[in-house]
């Protein structure tokens, strides 16, 4: 049995509501309690430096699912992810995790909740002064008081599974930006946590790399009974393993549904996302002057 | 600032606990630093002894020097010299390297996994600061007073008895004690700033690096500062 060295997180229990905002269908792959979500997000708005990221955006995370987060860049994808783990705050609306408010918990009760969620970061943000092995075991160090034959036990397998057992005593620096995600993906579920988050996992990853990944997060989220948030651009890999996408835009929900159904969305925008199309309405430039104009010089003295 | 150190003070009493912890960050800051202030401690005990027989010597009283460099450098050099040279090369590493892991998003992923950032990262490092301060100023003003008698006793012929006895008869405990409150003192407030800055660093490699520069000015004008009251305190 795990010993804890600080309290032992709680398990409080779910709110019942439908997994998807209103309006929205979702077919489910698998026979679910359709009533529960781990997390549920209410009218948030969130901006940063007078620039609205979200405004009033509304979603239901499903329990047990695959759910990727997409959108074209900018559209804050990441910044949902920090508002779910509350490291940042909204600037009005609520975020719901497992039942609870998380702007209501304490530091010490947020940390209690955290300690059930694992994170994979986009640059894997491994402890640099630490080797691959450490690294793993951190969180376990940190949190537990086991042995050091089931701390190696425990690293070594999570290491088997992302395929870098041989690397445990190399160090951060030693790795590719694509190993470096794989040890934190060990590290993100070495205390088996039951939500697991996904910052961009795919990008920097050679396609052997990628597809052990992507069955590695459907098998994770099966076996382990976890519920999985996913952000990506890479619609091709993510609809192979996600049960529900959320696609955002304009800081808000414009699509939701099974990777097949955003396939024939009615929707322009998604028609241009999930096609890859540069004209849409999502324009692909920047706002700026007239291009010919600007190389000619009529508009600036440059 | 204040309710950062606040939290440090706070954390402390938990972060000695885990003493390994503390004592990497000692090496780090103290025992790496050791080669540049027993350097720089000789030199500065060297000029001290030049500067000092030929002053003394005008008044027919170069018996005086151990005395004149021993209180010069456990009073004022040892702790001032120690704590702007431990601003350049331990601070601007603490600032740099807590900035980095702020830039890399490692603090973040520490918050992740229900770890403080500032009880697993920061308290150790501001205590290692802390504690090799004193024991590196009390090393530098003790190589400083033997690269004075390198120059007073073994160059300038200052009679060896005269400059030892003179020494040890007229610094006093006062004097110690002021050279170790100075550099603790120096201690606190370098290294408050060098981790408050690497803490609070924009993510960007051009933030990591205002803060570095931040870290050793600040820490520069503090020390100052702080010497003159302290000095003042103690008169």
């Amino acid at each position: 049995m795990v010993r804890w060295k600080t309290r032992p997180p709680e398990l409080p229990k779910s709110n019942e509501s439908s997994p998807c905002p209103a309006g929205r269908t979702l077919t489910p792959k698998k026979t679910l309690n359709q009533n529960s979500n781990i997390v549920e997000i209410r009218a948030l708005n969130y901006s940063v430096s007078g620039r609205s990221i979200f405004k009033d955006l509304s979603m239901n995370i499903p329990r047990g699912r695959v759910t990727a987060v997409m959108g074209p860049s900018g559209t804050g994808k990441t910044t949902l992810l920090r508002l779910i783990t509350r490291q940042v705050r909204p600037d009005s609306g609520s975020v719901h995790v497992d039942g609870t408010d998380i702007e209501t918990l304490s530091r010490l009760d947020m940390y209690a909740l955290r300690r059930r969620m694992g994170m994979l970061f986009q640059n894997g943000a491994l402890l640099t002064d630490l080797t691959v092995f450490e690294n793993v075991a951190f969180p376990l160090r940190e949190h537990t008081e086991l042995p050091e034959r089931l701390i190696r036990h425990l690293v070594l397998t999570k290491l088997q599974a992302v395929g870098l057992r041989g690397a445990i005593d190399l160090m951060p620096a030693e790795l590719s930006g694509g190993m470096s995600r794989r040890v934190a993906l060990a590290r993100a579920i070495v205390m088996d946590p039951e939500l697991l988050i996904y910052d961009e996992p795919f990008v920097g990853l050679d396609p052997i790399s990628m597809g052990v990944i992507l069955r590695l997060i459907r098998r994770l989220n099966d076996a382990l009974g976890l519920t999985s948030i996913v952000v990506s651009h890479d619609v091709q890999e993510i609809s192979t393993v996600a049960d529900l996408v959320f696609l955002l835009s304009g800081g808000q929900v414009v699509a939701t549904g099974t990777p097949q159904q955003l396939q024939s969305y009615p929707s322009e925008i998604v028609r241009q996302f999930m096609g890859g199309l540069a004209d849409g309405p999502v324009p692909f430039h920047y706002p700026a002057p007239e291009y010919f104009g600007e190389l000619l010089g009529r508009d600036g003295e440059t | 600032m204040v309710r950062f150190l606040l939290r440090l003070a706070i954390g402390s009493p938990r972060a000695l606990l885990r003493f390994g912890l503390v004592s990497e960050q000692i090496f780090n800051a103290g025992a790496q630093s050791l080669v540049i202030i027993m350097l720089s401690g000789l030199f500065v005990g060297m000029v001290l002894g030049l500067q000092g027989f030929q002053l003394l010597q005008r008044f027919g009283s170069e018996e005086a020097l151990g005395t004149a460099t021993a209180i010069g450098l456990v009073k004022e050099l040892g702790p001032v010299v120690t704590a702007l040279l431990f601003a350049g090369r331990a601070g601007t590493a603490l600032a740099s390297e807590i900035g980095l892991m702020r830039a890399t998003d490692q603090l973040s992923a520490m918050e992740m996994m229900a770890v403080d950032p500032i009880q697993r990262v920061v308290v150790p490092r501001f205590l290692g600061g802390v504690i090799s301060m004193p024991l590196l100023a009390a090393i530098f003003s003790m190589v400083g007073i033997y690269g004075a008698q390198l120059i007073g006793v073994q160059i300038m012929h200052v009679d060896a008895g005269s400059f030892w006895s003179q020494m040890r008869a007229s610094v006093g405990i006062r004097d110690i004690n002021e050279g170790i409150v100075k550099s603790l003192i120096f201690g606190v407030a370098c290294s408050l700033i060098a981790v408050f800055e690497g803490y609070y660093a924009e993510p960007t490699a051009e933030g990591v690096g205002r803060a570095t520069t931040r870290t050793v000015v600040t820490s520069a004008v503090m020390t100052l500062f702080l010497d003159y009251l302290i000095t003042a305190m103690f008169l």
